[in-house]
């Protein structure tokens, strides 16, 4: 059972603390409710270039990163697609620097003009590293596309084109920070070796005075449901043919959320797993095969992703997919199969917390969702999951028209 | 209240000021002399469980055999196959990871506490009855000649491998890399040797930590005890590094290449080495971390690359320093320069106290959280001790962090940071 205490500010700020006494460390995690899906289709990218401005100095300090070295801590942050999360971990008894820091940067930016250029560039440089220069590197941005007409998760967190982050201007950073960087749009952790009485002065002392902000009201289009089935074919500059499959899910709070997660383990996540048992090791038509789905808040995708065998016909290896599924879909599964995924589960949730830091992400993550308690809670979620349950949910998620494809060919001798 | 200052800096306590303590593990051998190290510590009840053997890369005979007989360990016994392998471990939401190294090959369990006593018993069988069978040595193949196809597109994978060839040799254990006709090449009795001779004869330490139950040297004892393994270590084969002649390349793995993969590296002694820990500290300084002087400089005030680092490998032989980046096709030769620029500020300008203090700090801040929690320490010790070194070793690295001088630290970087030392690679 993992104890935290929540507290509210006057300007909307809201704060949890979560103490750990066997650690000699301390964690301040600030997540903002804003991600690639609330950009402005023509300049996407801009949450996550953001997140890089935002160690370029703020108002009172010119270098965010020093004085939190010289208190012997560390810092990160990462964007996607719901979501922006920083976080820095030092030494317990030099928490203070990091409330300084990170209130200072929520007051206000530097928004300096030479700052912004040099971000847009090493945006680019990871783009290309990641997204370009990469063999496959590209896929998503392909699926998404295909996947989502209407809803933001169309476009990538790194951006729909470099084009989108280098046309970026300081007017475009200034907006985006009074709109979504406030007190009211964020949400605050606090963990390890602190006492909360502590923390709720230091709140109150650094935070407290910055003015609450506009609480952004989000208004995303939603995806229409899929009614027909998609397809696309790419040639591209890879060694070996990929298939990649999406199929619509529900929503991150929906308790079928939890349903879907459990099918994905089932069909892959181990030696032991279907797909992987019958398509590699059985029928050896792909040299590796993955089920998975990426937790977004909003309806997400569950994806099936592998590489054919050198030889293997595309038409063979996609009708052996289904073939698994269409197992699934008129067999079900067992019992002992439901609980050996439940207690994966179980067991992943158990490393995840070992780390303060995790925990003070993942209660931040929880928070977001509307209830921090949901990391003691979730695994009852998953224990709640029958047999029928999965049963029901296979059936409406491995529609043929809720299905998205895209062969990915080779083009190389 | 007075008026918050946002100006100032907050008090803090410099970390460097701190005492450092490496909670000690306890230590006791099996009934066959296998050693074991195990801390039980930590508030999850999760723990983990490793297996080292001296089964790396550098006892083997025929490329890519030792990882592949340390993969197979888990694709099938005389009572399991690897399917029931892989359901035991996994009914129960345990992992069981192999991997290889160059002296040493790991067998790694992580598991709730509850279930590590059905745990026990695979990871017995196998390391006491696994068979290679041909099939899922083609598999294996197959498999790895299609994930090496797809990283050789890889100008980052492409470059790991050859800067380590240029500094060790091709057929230095730290050097080699395989090829699909190595892979074609390894036998069901080229991997049932190796296990023979390094696996059930081999010689094995054991790690254990986390939540562990009461009677874990019992059944530890019970399970491991009685396996056939020799006590004391395999002497290493001879290591002699062949160093190339030639040291700048430039090579083309792709035409349509945006970006090109650095590597700058010279060789470097291992830990033993009196300089090792100080130049822990100049690296840190030079390219160690996100406040480095090389992601200052060519990331945050350049532009040309998403990230650049330099390390010390964490070989026991033998180490190399090296620069590591991806940087823009264009503004790859500028990125180099700007790196050699960095070596000569090191060698001509001592470093401030201010810049010295705040790398100080943030190490030991560092060493701080990599001493937290059960795990963390345990991979401490670890290092410390297959290393053939002992908690001094700790200690030590902690008063260097703590007291070497910016003197000292430019006499190393005339000594070791000489453009003329380094081999310097560009993989486009």
């Amino acid at each position: 059972m993992i104890q935290f205490e929540a507290f509210t500010l006057a300007n909307g700020l809201r704060v949890w603390v979560h103490e750990d006494k066997s650690t000699p460390m301390a964690v301040l995690n600030v997540l903002y409710d804003v991600g690639a899906k609330d950009e402005n289709p023509e300049k996407t990218g801009f949450a996550h270039l953001f997140e890089h401005l935002m160690f370029g100095g703020s108002k009172n300090i010119p270098v965010y990163d020093e004085p939190l070295q010289n208190a012997g801590g560390e810092n990160n942050a990462f964007t996607t697609n719901d979501l922006t999360n920083y976080y820095c971990q030092l030494p317990a008894e030099n928490i203070e620097t990091a409330f300084w820091l990170e209130s200072d940067r929520m007051l206000s930016l530097a928004f300096s003009k030479k700052r912004l250029e040099v971000q847009r560039k090493v945006v680019c440089e990871e783009f290309k590293e990641h997204y370009i220069n990469k063999p496959y590197g590209d896929v998503w941005h392909t699926l998404r596309t295909l996947a989502y007409k209407q809803h933001p998760y169309r476009w990538m967190t790194i951006g729909a084109s470099l084009k989108h982050v280098e046309d970026a201007t300081l007017e475009d950073v200034k907006a985006f920070f009074f709109k979504h960087y406030t007190p009211c749009n964020a949400i605050v952790v606090v963990a390890g070796n602190i006492d909360t009485e502590q923390i709720k002065a230091l709140a109150e002392k650094w935070f407290g005075p910055i003015p609450a902000g506009e609480k952004y009201i989000r208004n995303l289009p939603k995806e229409p449901e899929q009614t027909a089935k998609r397809f696309q074919e790419v040639k591209a500059n890879v060694p070996l043919d990929a298939l990649y499959k999406c199929w619509h899910i529900s929503s991150r709070m929906d308790q079928r959320y939890y349903t879907a997660d459990l099918i994905s383990d089932i069909l892959s996540g181990g030696g032991s797993s279907r797909l992987f048992q019958s398509l590699v090791k059985e029928k050896q038509l792909f040299s590796n095969i993955d089920c998975y789905h990426l937790g977004s808040t909003d309806a997400g995708l569950l994806t099936i992703e592998g590489k054919l065998v050198k030889g293997t016909g595309m038409k063979e290896a996609e009708a052996a997919v289904m073939e698994e599924i269409n197992k699934l879909l008129q067999e079900g599964v067992t019992e002992s199969e439901l609980e050996k995924v439940k207690n994966k589960t179980e067991s992943a949730m158990a490393f995840e917390d070992m780390s303060v830091m995790n925990r003070a992400a993942s209660i931040a993550m929880y928070a977001l969702l509307g209830d921090a308690d949901l990391i003691n809670t979730e695994l009852s979620k998953y224990q709640a999951v029958t047999v029928e349950q999965i049963r029901e949910e296979t059936k409406r998620i491995f529609r043929e028209e809720n299905c998205s494809t895209l062969h990915y060919l080779s083009n190389q001798p | 209240m007075n008026k918050l200052n946002r100006k100032e800096t907050p008090a803090i306590k410099d970390p460097i000021h701190y005492s450092f303590q490496l909670k000690p593990y306890t230590h006791y051998l099996l009934a066959n002399g296998i050693p074991v190290y195990s801390i039980h510590a930590g508030s999850q009840e999760v723990l983990q469980i490793e297996l080292v053997y001296s089964a790396g890369n550098c006892f083997e005979k025929k490329k890519g055999l030792a990882a592949a007989t340390n993969f197979l360990l888990k694709n099938g016994t005389s009572t399991l196959n690897a399917f029931q392998l892989n359901e035991a471990f996994e009914y129960y939401g345990a992992y069981c990871n192999r991997s290889c190294y160059n002296e040493t090959a790991m067998i790694t369990l992580h598991t709730l506490s509850k279930h590590v006593v059905k745990m026990l018993p695979l990871l017995k069988v196998m390391l006491s009855d696994s068979l290679f069978l041909p099939e899922e040595l083609e598999i294996y193949k197959q498999n790895s000649k299609q994930r090496l196809k797809v990283n050789k597109q890889k100008a980052d994978f492409v470059a790991t491998r050859l800067i380590d060839s240029y500094i060790y040799g091709s057929e230095h254990p730290y050097g080699v890399y395989t090829e699909p006709e190595d892979l074609d090449a390894i036998t069901v009795e080229d991997c049932r040797q190796f296990y023979n001779d390094h696996y059930l004869k081999g010689h094995c330490k054991i790690f254990v930590c986390g939540n562990l139950p009461d009677n874990m040297s019992l059944m530890l004892n019970e399970v491991f005890g009685k396996l056939q393994n020799v006590i004391s270590p395999l002497a290493l084969p001879d290591m002699q590094a062949t160093p190339a002649q030639e040291k700048k390349y430039r090579i083309e793995n792709d035409p349509k290449a945006v970006q090109g993969a650095i590597r700058i590296a010279s060789p470097f002694p291992n830990r033993h080495h009196p300089d090792f820990q100080k130049v822990i500290v100049l690296n840190t300084l030079f390219g160690g971390f996100f406040g480095s002087r090389l992601m200052s400089n060519i990331r945050e005030i350049k532009g040309y690359t998403y990230g650049i680092y330099s390390y010390l490998q964490n070989h026991l032989q033998q180490s190399a320093w090296v620069i590591s980046t991806e940087a823009g096709k264009k503004v790859c030769e500028a990125t180099i320069n700007e790196v050699y620029l960095e070596m000569k500020a090191l060698r001509e300008n001592t470093i401030e106290e201010e810049e010295l203090l705040l790398v100080r700090n943030y190490m030991l801040g560092n060493i701080l959280g990599e001493l937290d929690g059960p795990f963390h320490l345990m991979a401490k010790w670890k290092n410390i001790l297959l290393n053939n070194l002992d908690e001094n070793y700790f200690y030590d690295s902690v008063e260097t962090i703590k007291t070497v001088t910016a003197t000292e630290l430019q006499t190393l970087a005339v000594k070791y940071m000489q453009p003329e030392l380094f081999y310097e690679l560009v993989v486009y």
